[in-house]
This record gives structure tokens, C-alpha cells and sequence, in this order.
């Protein structure tokens, strides 16, 4: 099952969605988080994902992230079906294809910045130098510093620049800026960006700060556990034009 | 309910499997405590009792010949309460149904009266009757080997003379505790027992009218024993008085002593380390508690809590776990106790033996505890119970790592990011991450510092059956026979080869170092019974001089080419120089040998021996034994292949006990450790460890991030804890030598690689339970929460 991740096909749908459920049981309560979410990414495509608290869109983020399974419905990641996968399978397609951002960063406190990067680059099949790493996120000159010893933007760089390393195929977000101030978080999302248009990662950013939405191809939004809305930004801002 | 006691109950629910784990440590300190302090208390309460009860003599001396008159002379002499005169022999029995000859020690009970000195405590019969020679009180132990009751009868060779004695009671005695017969290594009750008999009988039978062989004296409180055995010396030397001596050379009291030497050093160092380590425990344990409540500890602050109300609460948490493991030490503790004071039944023989159950023990043992949990408490609450509530209730500043060694181990691109992250973490917190090596180091030497000494007996058998004393059995006249005898015994049937041995006792003296052993003479080249020096190489005599057993020399404080003064208490009776010629290895006892043939000259007696060794055909065994016993010569037929067996057995069912003990309280240790340390150090990391799950590591990477935390120090502890265990050994050797044995201290490769793989197997199962909590890291829930 989830042995299949050998073979990547070139194709253009990176994440295919269909009737994708949660629920989650307490008792005899029932939460419906995901109700039959149907959606699509492509390769390259920068997707924002919108929504007030407890629409779903973090579940949907962990399933197609492969951290949570889904109740009913399929998830795909290019041909491989994750809703089939096992324990062992979803953490092997996290490792090889998926890179993870965090709100609060989520750093090795005991690892300066260079070896946080490189605790994944010793596990990935073909990753990308540290130093380069932490160079596309404009972090070269503070690549031997402790998480204790940098602001919060800086170990969010950290996080992308380990998160990207890997070379990963999808680079997914929860809420990056939710812990920084305006300034701060803009030089994440310039740093996002500019992985996302150099080396074609596909990227799903979810927030609740609707600004971020300018600087995607592609705004979704979710509410009570449905995609309620989808528009493509004809233009993009760059991060650098917004702030909040 | 008060809502903190509350919390302090579920608390303790929630953290049962540490709480369980440190107070299972101080469980142990408390029950090795009560253990080895009571298991002291009651022996030497109990020999205290008995002495007294019974009047147990202070002194004893033995004389070839002494007239009763002279009793009254030392009776006269300062300081002496009480004197009895006995006649005291050893002679062959022959027991019904027992192949192999048998010794009885053989002693006079008056006529008219009740024993001033060494009181019998009978257990069943009677006294005997002065007016019927033929009967006879017999110890307990030699009548429960043989299934004797009174009534029945056992043969005995009075001097000589073959006589059945019947059984009027069978008693105990304060002077026989512990009942070890000439050339045995344990007590065997089958093959040595003690006979009590009117005076009459025996004074009869050895021609002793009117006269004494033994006598015992009883010393007024306070008075000193060096100046009486003086007197006593001095007065006795002319009807062949072969030295008086104190308690403490008594064997029955050495060997007691020996015992309670002992229980004292265990008492000395096992509790302490569970205590120790329990302390630590503690303190390891709550400074994360504390950490991780904070803000609780600042809210509690802010809406009105005392910092002192908010450091009792946890220091009740500790107190409660000190409580848990203190009640399971008393249960566990004084059924050891119960075991141990069973165990002591079989060695000695007390009228009674209880396990002492005073309540001092039990609060002292309560007390030290709460005392080690509390100290282990103090510093992790004062960190944060003392802290202003707004300081408090903000989050801790975040804590600061450090390269190591300037950034070179990094740069050494040895070791992996795992790697460096577990050093980092490691000695971040030196003092706890030194704190568990010690701990699991303890458990390693608790383990080493009991499995040597197997190796060390082994040493011990090997040196003085396999290498030293090497005949089947030793024949003892006696008295001392002109050298033909050897051929009689040589003789014998089955017996192949005969060695013959001159054994004196003599006081050797150099300043006012002096003691009194016996000085044994032998032939050149002899193969039976030989003596080897300290690189196990046979010694071979020269004419004069003597070969002193290592630890006799250092009590002389004497080295080979020394002078050492000589007082011959047998034969020609005079004192002279002799030099050191030689030491030797020996672990029993105090030995000195030398020439046979300069002994003899120097006693001026002519070829005199004292019995003889001898080896023989096996298969004739039997038909030995049957001629062995009607040998009017002999007194006594040392086994020694048979006193072996019976060592060999005895150690069997001791060893059992003694391992399973000494694992479950080193296992204890090391669980107690590892599982404490992981517990933590997965709070400490699990969210990092959660995160690194998102990212791409596998369980097994994860797990092996923390486990390999606990390997460095697991494995750093090895080697701290195979020389700490080598330091108890020693410390040890140290405290069991005593003048009646010496223990060689052989710790043996194996020893640390056994001690190892219990600790490493304790720490292995430990860790796979935490293992399980790894398994299910909650890897959405880091994605949102700042710890």
C-alpha cells in the first residue's frame, strides 16, 4: 500500500480530493469537521486557505498531510491514494514529499540552525545543502545560532528553510504568521514565495488573516467543514506589498 | 476535600508509575534498613540474652592435668566472679545407621550442683543422673541429625573404651551457638555434636580425679581480661596449660562476631545508596512537576496562596510517595527479617531466635526516609514557589544550549544531528544527567559488590581443598604418638598414602604483638597436606624457622627474615627465637608451620606426631570408616571431601537466596532510574520529538532520539559502577576479615559482565514501556500549541 512511492508521473495534480469526512466522536457527540471536501491542487500552484476557527481546514491540512486519517471519502497525492495508506506508508510520503511549517516554528531548541536543517537533510533521499537552505531564506549570517538566540521570524525562516531542504513536493503551512507581528511575518511569507517560484513547491498556506490571501494563485475557503468558496487572484500582490 | 489535596491525589494518580518507581527505591533502603539493623539488633540481643541467662564464661583455658585446688586460686584473683573446672574431651561416636565416623565434644557437667558457668538450656529429658554413669545429655543439632530422642543411645569412645551412652535430654548451650568441628568450614551437625556427663563418668574414664582439663571464668563487670589470662597463664603453666583466652577467640562467639561484622557493613552501605538515590529521584522528578505547573503555581499565587502553602503541597506529593515506599519496606523488610532470622536457625543454635520488631527500627527507618525524599524535594520547589505570581505566571525564558567543546564535536561530522542533540541535552542538565549515571552506576555495584564473592569462595575452595589440604581425611590422636602410629594408620584399609603432622600450640610474640595459635610441624616434600606461598608454590621447610600465614604475619606485624619469640606450651615448654622464613597464603584461620622434625627437636620429644593425613582408594571407603572408628587412638577424622560436599551445599541454597535478593534490590535501582529519566526527558522533548514525527521520522528514529539519551548514560554508568562495585568489594573484604577467615578478593571478569546485563536488561524493559508513550505522540496537537 504505502510501499508505492517509488514512481513520481509528471502530471499536473499534485492533491485530489473526493467526498473527503471527518468525524470525530466524544461519546455519543459527534463532531463533523470534514463534510465530502472535493479539491485539487496543481504543481506549482501557491493556495491559500481561509476560514474561521473550527471550519476544517487544519483537519484537511493534517489528512492531506498525512497526520490524521479521514472517515470517509479519498485523498490523492499525485497516484498514490493516502486514505489507503498505513502508519509506516504516511510517515514514509511525509519524509520524502511533504514539508511542514508550524505556528510556533517547532525547532530543536538544543540544534543551532544549521543542524535543524540538517536533522532532515541526513534522512531525505536527495536534499539540497543546509547552508543553501538557510540561504533561500536569507539566514546565512545566523546559521550557527541557537532557536533561543533568534527572533520568531528568523526560527520561522529556520522552519522553512528545514522544511524545504528535503526538496519536498508540497510545502504545507498552518498558520506561519499566526505568532509574528506584521513586519516579521512578511519577510516569511517573502521567503515562502520565493521557494514556491524558484523551485515549484507546491504550497497551501492556511491563516485566518485574509491579507495573506493576496499573494496566492488560488484563495479557498472553508467553513463548517466545506469548501465554501474557491477564486483565483488574476494578479498577485507580492508579500512584500501587504501587511496587516 | 481542600481543592490542593485534591490535586495532590490525582497527581499522584496520574504520575502513579513514577511515583511507584522512586518509592519503590526508598522501599528497599527502608527494608535493607530494618534488614541489617534488626537482623543485628536480634542476633546480638538475643546472644546477649542467652550469655546472660545462661552465664556464658568470660575465659577458658585448657590444661593437660590441673587438681581442683587450684580452681581456688583463681577464684582469688581480682576481678573473677565466678570459676568452673570441667573435663572436656573429643572423642569418636559411632552412630547407628551413619557410615562415616562421627566426633563428639564431650563435657563434664558436677556431680552435686548446677554449672556455675555455660549453663545448658535443656530442650527435652532430663539432667543427668550422677549415680548412672552411662547417661548422657546431647545437643540439639547432633540429635535432630541422627533422629535421637532421649531414651535412646549412641555409642561413644571414652578414651578408648567403647561405651553406649543413653540419651537423658537433649539441651543447648551458650558455648555452642555455633557448633563447627575441628577442620570443618560450616557446622555439621551429623558429623560433630556435643555430650554432656557427670563428672564422674569422665574423670573415671581419662583418670581425672580430683582434677580439671578445662576451666571457665566469669569476670565481674569491668574487669579487665588481659591480666587474668595472665595470672591464669602463669598459674596453669605447670599442669600443661596450653593458653588462656577471651571471648573473642571463643569459636562459637568469633564466628557470631564474624556474623554480626558483617550484617553491620551491609547495613553501613545498602541503605544509604537507596537513599541517595531515591533523593535524587525525587528531586529529578518534581524540578519537572514544578516546571510544567508553573503557571499554576503563579495563579495560585496571584489569587492568594503562600509560597510556603504552595511548597507544602508538593512537598505532601513527595512525603505521600515517601509514605508508599516506606509501607512497602516494612512488609518487605520484616518478611526478609522473618527469612533471615529462619536462615539463622539452621546456623545457629539459639533456645530462641526472634526477628527484633522494635518499633525503633521501624521509625528510624520512616524518619531517614521522609528525610531523603524531603531533601530531594526542597530544591526543585524553592526554584518556583518563591517566585513572584506574575514572574511565575509568565513562561519560563526559553533555555539555552551550548556547543560542545567550542563547536569541535559538531565539526568532528562523527556524529549525527541526533547524536549531538542527545549530548547537548545530556549536559545541559549536568548535575541530573551525573545524578542517573550514578544511580544506575549504584545498581551495577550493588550487583558486582555480591556477585564476587563466589568467585572469591571459589578461590578459597580451590586454594585450600584443591591446592592446600589435599588428603580424603585427617585422623587426629589424642595426644601425641611416637612416629609408628603412621604405619598403623597407613594400614588402615583402603587408605594409599599417610602423612604425618605435629600440631602444638604455642604463643608467638614479636613486642607485644602476641597470639596464641597452633604451630604444625611437617614432613619435607609431603603431597597431602601441604603449604603454598603467596605465588601458590609449595613451601619447602628449612631447618629451622617458620612459614606464617599471611594474615598472621600482618597481626605480628612481621615480614620473612623477622625474629619472632616463641612460647612452646606443650612438650619442653620454653621460649625461644625462631625467625620468619616464610609466609604463606591461607584463608582459615591463623596458621604457622614448619619442620616436623624441627618441631619435635625444639619441643624436645623425640618423633612425636599428632595424626596424620591420609588418601585412599574410594571404593574402600566403607571398610575405612568401620576400622576408623574403633581406632582408640583417634579423637576426631576430619572429612575433607566430605566437609566440602556439605560446604558446597550449603553455599548452593544460600546463593539462591542471596542473588534474588541482590537482583530485585539492583533492578529495582536501575528501573527506578531509567524509567524516571525517560519519563522526563520524553516531557522535556516530546514536542520537539511530535514534530520531528510530522516532519518525516519514522517511530523507530524517534524512540532511538530519546533511547539513545538514555544508552550514553546507561552505558557511561558501566564502567563507573564495575569500580564503584570493586570499591564495596574491597570495602568489604575489608570489613568481613576477620582472625577466623580471610576472604581473598577475586572479582572475576564475569562479575561485571553479569552485573551489566541485569542492569542493561532492567534498563532495556524500562525503556521499551516508555517506548509506548513515544509510539503515541500526539503529532496534531504540536502543529497549534506553544508548550
Amino acid at each position: 500500500m504505502g510501499k508505492a512511492t517509488g514512481r513520481v508521473k509528471v502530471q499536473d495534480e499534485v492533491f485530489r480530493t473526493i467526498g473527503l469526512s471527518k468525524v470525530y466522536r466524544s461519546g455519543a457527540v459527534e463532531v463533523h469537521a470534514l463534510r465530502g471536501v472535493d479539491f485539487t491542487a496543481s504543481r506549482g500552484e501557491f493556495l491559500v486557505i481561509l476560514g474561521p476557527s473550527g471550519s476544517g481546514k487544519s483537519t484537511f491540512l493534517n489528512i492531506i498531510g498525512g497526520l490524521d486519517t479521514a472517515t470517509s471519502g479519498q485523498a490523492f497525492f499525485l497516484d498514490q491514494e493516502l486514505t489507503a495508506m498505513d502508519e509506516a506508508g504516511l510517515t514514509r510520503y511525509r519524509r520524502d514529499n511533504v514539508g511542514f511549517i508550524f505556528q510556533f516554528y517547532n525547532l530543536v531548541p538544543s540544534l543551532t540552525a544549521r543542524e535543524n536543517v540538517q536533522l532532515v537533510t541526513e534522512i531525505a533521499r536527495s536534499p539540497m545543502k543546509p547552508a543553501e537552505a538557510l540561504e533561500m531564506v536569507g539566514l546565512t549570517d545566523r546559521m550557527n545560532h541557537f532557536p533561543a538566540q533568534l527572533s520568531g521570524g528568523e526560527q520561522q525562516r529556520v522552519a522553512i528553510a528545514r522544511a524545504i531542504a528535503k526538496k519536498p513536493q508540497v510545502l504545507l503551512c498552518d498558520e506561519p504568521t499566526g505568532a509574528l507581528d506584521s513586519q516579521t511575518g512578511v519577510r516569511v511569507l517573502e521567503a515562502l514565495t520565493a521557494v514556491n517560484a524558484e523551485i515549484g513547491t507546491t504550497t497551501l498556506v492556511i491563516t485566518h488573516n485574509a491579507a495573506v490571501s493576496e499573494i496566492a494563485h488560488r484563495v479557498i475557503r472553508f467553513a463548517n467543514g466545506e469548501i465554501v468558496s474557491q477564486s483565483a487572484n488574476s494578479t498577485r500582490k507580492r508579500a512584500a506589498e501587504i501587511s496587516w | 476535600m481542600h481543592p490542593l489535596t485534591v490535586k495532590l491525589l490525582r497527581d499522584l494518580r496520574r504520575l502513579w508509575a513514577q511515583a511507584l518507581a522512586i518509592a519503590l527505591v526508598m522501599a528497599a533502603g527502608v527494608a535493607t534498613l530494618i534488614l541489617g539493623v534488626g537482623a543485628h539488633k536480634s542476633l546480638s540481643e538475643t546472644r546477649a540474652a542467652y550469655y546472660e541467662a545462661n552465664r556464658f564464661a568470660d575465659i577458658f583455658a585448657n590444661v593437660t592435668r590441673a587438681p581442683k585446688s587450684v580452681t581456688a586460686s583463681i577464684e582469688a584473683l581480682d576481678g573473677v566472679a565466678a570459676v568452673e573446672p570441667r573435663i572436656v574431651k573429643i572423642a569418636l561416636a559411632d552412630v547407628e545407621g551413619m557410615a562415616e565416623p562421627a566426633s563428639v565434644m564431650m563435657v563434664s557437667l558436677p556431680d552435686d550442683r548446677e554449672p556455675e558457668l555455660n549453663r545448658l538450656y535443656l530442650r527435652q529429658g532430663r539432667m543427668p543422673d550422677a549415680g548412672s554413669p552411662q547417661e548422657a545429655v546431647i545437643s540439639e543439632g547432633f540429635a535432630k541429625a541422627h533422629g535421637l530422642r532421649p531414651g535412646d543411645s549412641v555409642g561413644v569412645l571414652v578414651n578408648g573404651a567403647s561405651r553406649r551412652l543413653t540419651i537423658s535430654g537433649i539441651a543447648l548451650s551458650p558455648e555452642f551457638i555455633y557448633a563447627i568441628g575441628p577442620w570443618d568450614l560450616m557446622p555439621d551437625e551429623r558429623r560433630f555434636g556435643i555430650v554432656w556427663l557427670p563428672e564422674a563418668t569422665l574423670a573415671a574414664a581419662y583418670d581425672l580425679d580430683g582434677a580439671f582439663s578445662n576451666v571457665i571464668v566469669k569476670l565481674m563487670p569491668g574487669a579487665g581480661e588481659g591480666a587474668i589470662i595472665d595470672a591464669m597463664d602463669a598459674m596453669l603453666e605447670r599442669y600443661g596449660g596450653l593458653g588462656a583466652y577471651a571471648r573473642k577467640d571463643q569459636t562459637s562467639h568469633a564466628f557470631l562476631d564474624a556474623e554480626l561484622q558483617q550484617l553491620e557493613a551491609m547495613s553501613r552501605v545498602l541503605p544509604p545508596i537507596f537513599l541517595l538515590v531515591a533523593a535524587f529521584l525525587v528531586n529529578m522528578t518534581l524540578t519537572r512537576l514544578v516546571a510544567l505547573e508553573r503557571e499554576q503555581i503563579g495563579l495560585l499565587k496571584a489569587i492568594g496562596y503562600s509560597s510556603l502553602s504552595i511548597a507544602w503541597h508538593y512537598i505532601s506529593f513527595v512525603t505521600l510517595i515517601a509514605a508508599i515506599g516506606i509501607a512497602i519496606g516494612f512488609v518487605a523488610g520484616t518478611w526478609l527479617g522473618a527469612g533471615m532470622a529462619r536462615l539463622y536457625a539452621t546456623f545457629f543454635n539459639f533456645p530462641f531466635l526472634v526477628f527484633s520488631r522494635s518499633p525503633d527500627i521501624y521509625a528510624i527507618a520512616a524518619v531517614v526516609t521522609v528525610l531523603a525524599a524531603v531533601a530531594g524535594a526542597i530544591r526543585a520547589v524553592s526554584k518556583v514557589a518563591f517566585l513572584p505570581p506574575a514572574v511565575a505566571m509568565s513562561p519560563p525564558a526559553p533555555v539555552e544550549y551550548r556547543r560542545l567543546f567550542g563547536g569541535a564535536l559538531e565539526l568532528s561530522r562523527v556524529f549525527s544531528q541526533a547524536q549531538v542533540m542527545a549530548a547537548r541535552h545530556l549536559l545541559r542538565w549536568p548535575a541530573r544527567t551525573a545524578s542517573s549515571v550514578l544511580g544506575i552506576a549504584f545498581a551495577v555495584a550493588i550487583l558486582v559488590g555480591s556477585l564476587w564473592s563466589f568467585g572469591s569462595i571459589d578461590r578459597m575452595i580451590d586454594i585450600t581443598f584443591i591446592r592446600t589440604d589435599r588428603q580424603h581425611a585427617t585422623i587426629n590422636f589424642t595426644e601425641a604418638k611416637p612416629l609408628p602410629a603412621l604405619y598403623s594408620v597407613g594400614n588402615l584399609p583402603g587408605v594409599i598414602k599417610a602423612e604425618p603432622y605435629r600440631a602444638v600450640m604455642v604463643k608467638l610474640r614479636n613486642g607485644h604483638r602476641e597470639r596464641r595459635v597452633a604451630l604444625t610441624g611437617k614432613p619435607p616434600g609431603a603431597e597431602l597436606s601441604r603449604v603454598l606461598d603467596l605465588s601458590l608454590q609449595p613451601v619447602s621447610f628449612p631447618p629451622s624457622g617458620l612459614t606464617l600465614s599471611s594474615s598472621l604475619a600482618d597481626i605480628l606485624g612481621v615480614r620473612v627474615g623477622d625474629q619472632v619469640e616463641v612460647d612452646l606450651m606443650e612438650g619442653s615448654r620454653r621460649t625461644l627465637v625462631q625467625g620468619v622464613a616464610a609466609i604463606n597464603e591461607g584463608y582459615l584461620g591463623l596458621t604457622a608451620f614448619m619442620d616436623l622434625e624441627a618441631l619435635n627437636a625444639m619441643l624436645r620429644e623425640g618423633a612425636m606426631i599428632s595424626g596424620v593425613h591420609i588418601s585412599m582408594d574410594e571404593n574402600e571407603m566403607g571398610a575405612f570408616f568401620e576400622a576408623a572408628k574403633s581406632t582408640p587412638a583417634a579423637n576426631f577424622i576430619a572429612l575433607q571431601r566430605v566437609s566440602l560436599q556439605k560446604f558446597r551445599e550449603t553455599l548452593a541454597q544460600n546463593i539462591l537466596i542471596m542473588v534474588t535478593v541482590y537482583l530485585v534490590l539492583a533492578a529495582i535501582i536501575a528501573f527506578g532510574v531509567v524509567y524516571n529519566f525517560t519519563r522526563i526527558s520524553l516531557s522535556e522533548q516530546g514536542r520537539e520529538l511530535a514534530s520531528l514525527r510530522v516532519i518525516g521520522f519514522t517511530r523507530g528514529e524517534v524512540a532511538g532520539l530519546l533511547l539513545s539519551e538514555l544508552a550514553a548514560i546507561v552505558l557511561v554508568a558501566q564502567p563507573l559502577g564495575w569500580l564503584i562495585g570493586y570499591g564495596f568489594a574491597f570495602a568489604m573484604v575489608q570489613g568481613f576479615s576477620t582472625e577466623l577467615y580471610r576472604v581473598p578478593l577475586v572479582v572475576n571478569p564475569s562479575v561485571y559482565a553479569w552485573a551489566s546485563i541485569v542492569v542493561l536488561t532492567a534498563a532495556t524493559l524500562s525503556a521499551l514501556i516508555v517506548r509506548r508513550r513515544i509510539d503515541r505522540l500526539d503529532m496534531i496537537a504540536v502543529l497549534k500549541t506553544r508548550e
